[in-house]
């Protein structure tokens, strides 16, 4: 699967641009503030109807202009298929395959997997437990309907739980039999998406292993520990021994809901223990996982996008991810970096067809001094 | 839209605010009811002022009724002991038009929705409850079969009517859910299909 062309209008700091792309390596390159992540932004866009870095669609929009549209022809196995998405202040945003829209955002994701790795961004192990349900979340959404449609009802009864215990705290009144129903839907749910986590993680984590040893030096032994009550025998006395707090809070305290992914290293959580480099390189062994956890359920390699990776990752990192690169473990891949020449040196080194783009304040010109 | 006479302008606004109907397809009837004879118009209006102020709620079943207990309660042929409940009255006609019911109905009204502030309270379900409870011995209900909306809120209000049943001594069924007759396999949504494997039935010739 490759991305052969992209048509913006409007988009972030674009007026209009059109580009060619390569099926191996393309790099952009320029000064910073000049439009190369907002590049990477737009295939995202492509792949997964919404940015990567901002969530609000309105934000990406052009100043002073009222919408934006991003285009773009993938090769999927020899097949044509032409994305358009269009994002209308104001308006539903608009997403179209082959000339018909789609009804729901959600059935496009999963078709064309993507990847994006931003070292920089350690928000997923910095961050509280929400960021990391996402990842964990969106992976298994894209892998199995079925756990999207059990994640979808969970959402829809703990907002329905909710909202009744915050009647109950207005009233003063609890009413067991009314919140019964609810009750049982989530335990039986969080039953049911506790257990597919775990199954999942029993996959991701010899992959997730195996690429951290490939991109650090270290001899450390890392690893991730689902943090679940929802998968024990006790579970539902827990959950209904609850009921009080839950009363008072006005809010589900117990549930898949507050599940965490605890990431490790030598036992202890790399969340408080683990270095700058250390953090760094879970990252990105993170995402190489997840690249690898979508090629074998999909028999497809995702693009892979690279934000800044020569400028925040040390050199013995950056030769070992090139190795990978060079290895063809990748399909198509997208590059940003700031200096030129150094990214001409590295990637020149290798045997793809590379393809290099000079952006200058929102124009895009092939490059290739 | 710029309309030329200000009594155009209230009568397509005051239409256009019944759901399915735009403002233009409101401006048509409209125009349309000019180009009649008066007295057509007279007799819209007196139908649904009529409508609005004389309709009754039958006191049983809680269906439009013209009296205060409606025909199908008072129906000699219907058989009392199996009561049918609905989320509304659409589905009482739907399921009247299969021919395949002889029983009554009880038409809750909705279906609970927390985050809507819907509760029992707001439905017609104590009176269910009561109906089943004060049934005269001739009249003892036997069964009652829940026909609600496929949906979350659907099975919720569902589960909350036969908890509360199952102290009275009632049995509760609920209908069916599965293939629409003449439909495709392959097109049939996999939560549907899924559900039709798992609650298959064992194959009767007729």
């Amino acid at each position: 699967m490759h991305l052969k062309n992209i048509r913006l209008q409007q988009f972030k700091n674009y007026g209009k641009a059109k580009v060619q792309f390569s099926k191996e390596i393309n790099c952009f390159v320029g000064i910073n503030g000049s439009g190369k992540t907002n590049l990477l932004d737009a295939i995202h866009y492509l792949c997964l109807t919404k940015s990567a870095i901002n969530p609000q669609d309105n934000f990406n929009i052009r100043h002073e202009d009222s919408f934006f549209t991003v285009f773009g022809d993938f090769d999927v196995e020899g097949k044509e298929i032409e994305i358009r998405c269009i994002v209308e202040a104001g308006k539903k945003k608009q997403l179209i395959q082959n000339g018909k829209a789609y009804d729901k955002m959600s059935e496009h994701i999963g078709l064309l997997p993507v990847v994006m790795i931003a070292p920089d961004d350690t928000s997923l192990i910095k961050d509280g437990s929400e960021e990391r349900r996402k990842f964990f979340d969106n992976m298994l959404c894209q892998l199995d309907r079925q756990y999207l449609n059990s994640l979808v009802r969970y959402q829809h009864f703990l907002k329905q739980r909710n909202a009744l215990l915050k009647q109950f705290a207005d009233s003063g009144k609890w009413n067991s039999q009314l919140i019964e129903p609810y009750d049982l839907e989530i335990i039986k749910l969080s039953k049911k998406i506790s257990e597919m986590r775990k199954v999942f993680i029993q996959e991701y984590e010899p992959l997730l292993i195996s690429h951290y040893k490939t991109i650090s030096d270290d001899q450390e032994q890392i690893g991730i520990r689902y943090d679940t009550h929802c998968s024990d025998a006790d579970f539902e006395s827990v959950f209904r021994s609850s009921a009080k707090r839950d009363y008072l809070l006005k809010r589900t305290n117990m549930g898949i809901h507050k599940d965490d992914f605890i990431f490790h290293i030598d036992e202890y959580p790399i969340k408080k223990f683990g270095s700058q480099g250390q953090q760094k390189s879970f990252v990105i062994a993170l995402k190489l996982a997840q690249f690898m956890i979508f090629l074998s359920h999909k028999q497809t390699k995702p693009i892979l996008l690279l934000d800044d990776i020569f400028d925040k990752l040390d050199d013995s990192r950056i030769s070992k991810l090139m190795n990978l690169v060079a290895d063809h473990q990748f399909g198509q891949l997208f590059i940003t970096d700031a200096r030129p020449e150094r990214s001409k040196g590295i990637l020149g080194e290798i045997d793809a067809d590379s393809r290099f783009f000079m952006i200058e304040n929102g124009t895009v010109t092939n490059w290739n001094q | 839209m710029n309309f030329p006479s200000k009594l155009i302008e209230d009568a397509v606004n005051e239409i256009s605010r019944l759901p399915g109907i735009g403002k233009k397809t409101a401006l048509r009837l409209v125009l349309h009811l000019l180009k009649q004879k008066e007295n057509v118009t007279e007799d819209l209006s007196q139908a649904l002022l009529a409508l609005r102020k004389d309709i009754k709620y039958c006191s049983k079943c809680h269906n439009v009724s013209d009296e205060t207990v409606c025909s199908i309660c008072k129906g000699l042929k219907r058989d009392k002991s199996i009561i049918c409940v609905v989320e509304d009255i659409p589905d009482v006609l739907a399921i009247e038009n299969t021919s395949q019911y002889q029983g009554l109905y009880h038409v809750l009204g909705g279906v609970i929705s927390p985050m809507q502030g819907i509760g029992p309270d707001e439905l017609k379900i104590e009176s269910l409850f009561e109906r089943v409870r004060i049934a005269p011995d001739d009249e003892k209900v036997q069964e009652v079969i829940l026909a609600l909306p496929a949906t979350m809120e659907g099975d919720t209000t569902a589960f909350y009517i036969t908890r509360q049943l199952k102290d009275l001594g009632v049995k509760v069924s609920t209908i069916a859910r599965g293939i629409p007759v003449g439909g495709e396999l392959e097109y049939t949504d996999e939560v549907t299909l899924g559900r039709s494997i798992l609650t298959r039935v064992n194959y009767s010739a007729d």
